[in-house]
């Protein structure tokens, strides 16, 4: 596959017109682009710049690391305090602040955190310290959950007693249907996440479409996302409410039964709590009992509060239900900045808030 | 003052700009410390010189396409030659830790020896310190270097004018791409090899074509988007590139887009940006693409009047979008 063929400047305007002609058949669109990884892409392709200003592009819930609760991140913190252990963790963890402090912090201050790009990378990790104790923080979708999945049986099987996993994944399905359930809400249509998609398939979104969305799932490459736009234009143009699989190159209708199997073979479904939105019922994952002892919330009796408070005056929510704009929140670059962020939204540096503070738009 | 602890954010970056602003200028300069050069520039009658300096930490210590010593000669040669300076002497001072095996500190300093040898530079004088296991990673190298600047020539970020253009040597990334894949054991990108090279044979014939250049800036830690926002900040313009035009190499791409970084905040050690007259351009290029480490050599863009971001990116499919400062550290996304 060439992917240069995805990123075509010819390619790109011709969509573009196509975007032009058919925002003059619709009053305003709000679409939600649900993937963190879409909300970087479109940050960095500036196509807020290009699209026609009725067509209005929403940064959904779909950054893992901004969804995480500031009690998650302040447990991991307190895990990294203890000399024995070694934290393994995702990149983008490492800045993301807690209540009060953040992984980085931690780390200057002596803490062994590492960075790995992959939940294996832990197992290594532990064997190569057999003195200390090694905790990796699980966090991400239903795209990274396989991989911890499999990191959790491997660890299992090959007996390795000093390696844990502090589980917070989450599932997008649930969180799209919270959405949906308000009433309030001003979304028209969904870019769905691809990634997410090529682990659970279309199904679990014809509950999405069926509520009146149209929906359309979406490659990262350029075109893939200038296409997903056009095409969900398309559908509320026609007032056509369907899932199309824009991404099928990678994306199959059932999903990839093997990474699902060895997920739900690990984890079971419960409640979570998503940063600045808070408890979505059956949204995320936790160790099953058969392998509990490889479940460092019990090893160490830490907990990710699901109680916690939400920051007072943060309203991301209503921003991500696109019914407020982000400088509408009254502690928008008050109390609320990229540096000392309240929810998810100026958390993730191209979040709707965090692109408002930085552009001004 | 707003910093209270140093982590690796303040390495490069913004991050590093905040330590410098913040905590180190004030400590040395009372009111501003004046332009930022790669070197400082000062005459001693009939002569103008330049000096510069730069520490060196890189792990693992040896990488595709260099190591430690080569690097730390080529860096230092580098900033000197960015300020239109033919290296002359250098300092080597090094830190090493209990353990290292001498054979190999023999290797680094030949590497370094050899880049020495190649620009007719002298290793003038040197400091060694040994410290306890654990306390440096294997070894640290610092040169500082004294060079004579070309006559007829004078170079400043802050000279960058409107209608300028903004030429770039060679495709991006390649250095800093090819540590990370060493460091994260990145299968995927182990092909990359440093461009990690000397540079001022390229820019002393870029210099010689146009000696009217003005400006040149070495895209090393912070990448292209660090030194174009140097260079617009320090001119009061705005400067505007074009994703198309600039070259990234396919395993600087796919590793980026895999790890989501952004290729214009990857390091490079063998890069660099010229800013030169509109009517040189084409006797610029000329003069860049003779010479093996400028064969690559491209417009990216041109200077513009001063805008509300000093620098803008018209990216493949026609939107434009301000170029940030890497945020210091860079760290791989899951999101």
């Amino acid at each position: 596959m060439n992917l240069l063929n995805f990123s075509d400047s010819n390619t790109a305007s011709q969509i573009i017109n196509k975007i032009n002609i058919i925002a003059k058949k619709i009053e305003t669109a709000h679409i939600m682009e649900v993937c963190g990884t879409h909300t970087m892409e479109i940050g960095r392709l500036g196509i807020r710049s290009i699209l026609p200003s009725n067509i209005d592009l929403i940064s959904g819930p779909g950054c893992p690391v901004c969804v995480t609760s500031a009690s998650y991140i302040d447990s991991a913190i307190e895990l990294s305090e203890n000399k024995n252990h070694i934290i393994v963790t995702f990149g983008d963890m490492i800045r993301v602040p807690g209540t009060n402090n953040s992984l980085d912090n931690a780390r200057a201050k002596g803490a062994d955190i590492r960075v790995v790009v992959s939940p294996l990378n832990a197992i290594s990790i532990a064997k190569e310290n057999p003195d200390k104790e090694i905790i990796f923080l699980a966090v991400g979708f239903e795209t990274t959950a396989p991989a911890t999945a499999r990191a959790i049986q491997l660890a299992k099987n090959d007996k390795i007693k000093n390696l844990s996993f502090f589980v917070s994944h989450k599932l997008v399905p649930p969180a799209l249907l919270a959405l949906i359930n308000d009433p309030m809400l001003k979304i028209s249509a969904f870019l769905l996440p691809g990634h997410v998609s090529a682990i659970i398939g279309e199904s679990p979104y014809i509950k999405v479409v069926k509520s009146g969305y149209p929906c359309v799932i979406t490659g990262f490459e350029p075109i893939d996302i200038l296409s997903g736009i056009m095409l969900t234009c398309e559908m509320i143009a026609n007032k056509k409410f369907a899932l199309i699989n824009g991404y099928s190159r990678i994306v199959k209708p059932n999903g990839n039964q093997i990474a699902l199997k060895t997920v739900y073979d690990v984890f079971d479904i419960c409640d979570s709590v998503w940063r600045g939105i808070g408890i979505i019922p059956q949204s995320g994952l936790k160790i099953k009992k058969q392998y509990e002892e490889l479940d460092a919330a019990k090893r160490f009796s830490v907990l990710e509060k699901l109680d916690q408070k939400m920051p007072e005056k943060c309203l991301c929510g209503e921003v991500l239900k696109g019914r407020i704009k982000p400088n509408k929140c009254p502690s928008f670059s008050k109390s609320c900045t990229p540096q000392h962020p309240l929810g998810p939204c100026m958390v993730s540096s191209e979040g709707s808030c965090a692109a408002y503070f930085k552009y001004g738009c | 003052m707003s910093i209270k602890t140093i982590t690796l954010s303040h390495g490069s970056g913004k991050g590093n700009k905040e330590l410098l602003e913040e905590v180190i200028f004030p400590a040395f300069y009372p009111n501003s410390p004046g332009i930022l050069e790669d070197a400082f520039i000062f005459d001693i009658p009939g002569r103008r010189f330049a000096f510069t300096t730069d520490s060196f930490v890189v792990t693992p210590l040896e990488f595709p396409g260099g190591d430690i010593g080569k690097l730390a000669a080529c860096g230092t040669i580098n900033d000197l030659a960015m300020m239109a300076a033919q290296p002359v002497m250098l300092s080597v001072s090094l830190i090493l830790e209990e353990g290292l095996d001498a054979s190999f500190l023999t290797k680094m300093l030949k590497s370094l020896q050899a880049v020495c040898v190649s620009n007719n530079t002298k290793i003038a004088c040197g400091d060694t310190k040994v410290v306890e296991k654990g306390n440096a990673d294997g070894m640290f190298i610092n040169t500082s270097g004294i060079g004579i600047v070309k006559v007829g020539v004078s170079l400043s970020v802050a000279n960058a004018k409107i209608g300028d253009v903004v030429i770039l040597s060679g495709g991006i990334g390649l250095h800093g791409i090819t540590i990370l894949a060493q460091r994260k054991n990145l299968g995927f990108a182990s092909s990359a090899v440093s461009d990690c090279c000397s540079l001022f044979g390229v820019t002393n014939a870029l210099l010689s074509a146009v000696p009217n250049t003005r400006a040149m800036r070495d895209a090393t830690r912070g990448g292209l988007a660090a030194i174009l926002y140097e260079i617009a900040e320090a001119s009061k313009t705005t400067i505007k590139i074009f994703e198309e035009a600039i070259p990234v190499p396919d395993v600087v791409r796919g590793a980026c887009s895999f790890l989501g970084l952004d290729p214009l905040h990857i390091a490079n050690e063998g890069r660099f940006v010229a800013i030169v007259p509109n009517e040189e351009k084409e006797k610029a290029l000329a003069a860049l693409r003779a010479h093996p480490d400028g064969k690559e050599a491209c417009i990216i863009g041109y200077v513009t009047q001063k805008e509300k971001f000093p620098v803008l990116l018209k990216t493949i499919v026609g939107g434009v979008r301000p170029v940030e400062l890497p945020p210091g550290e860079l760290l791989p996304r899951i999101c």
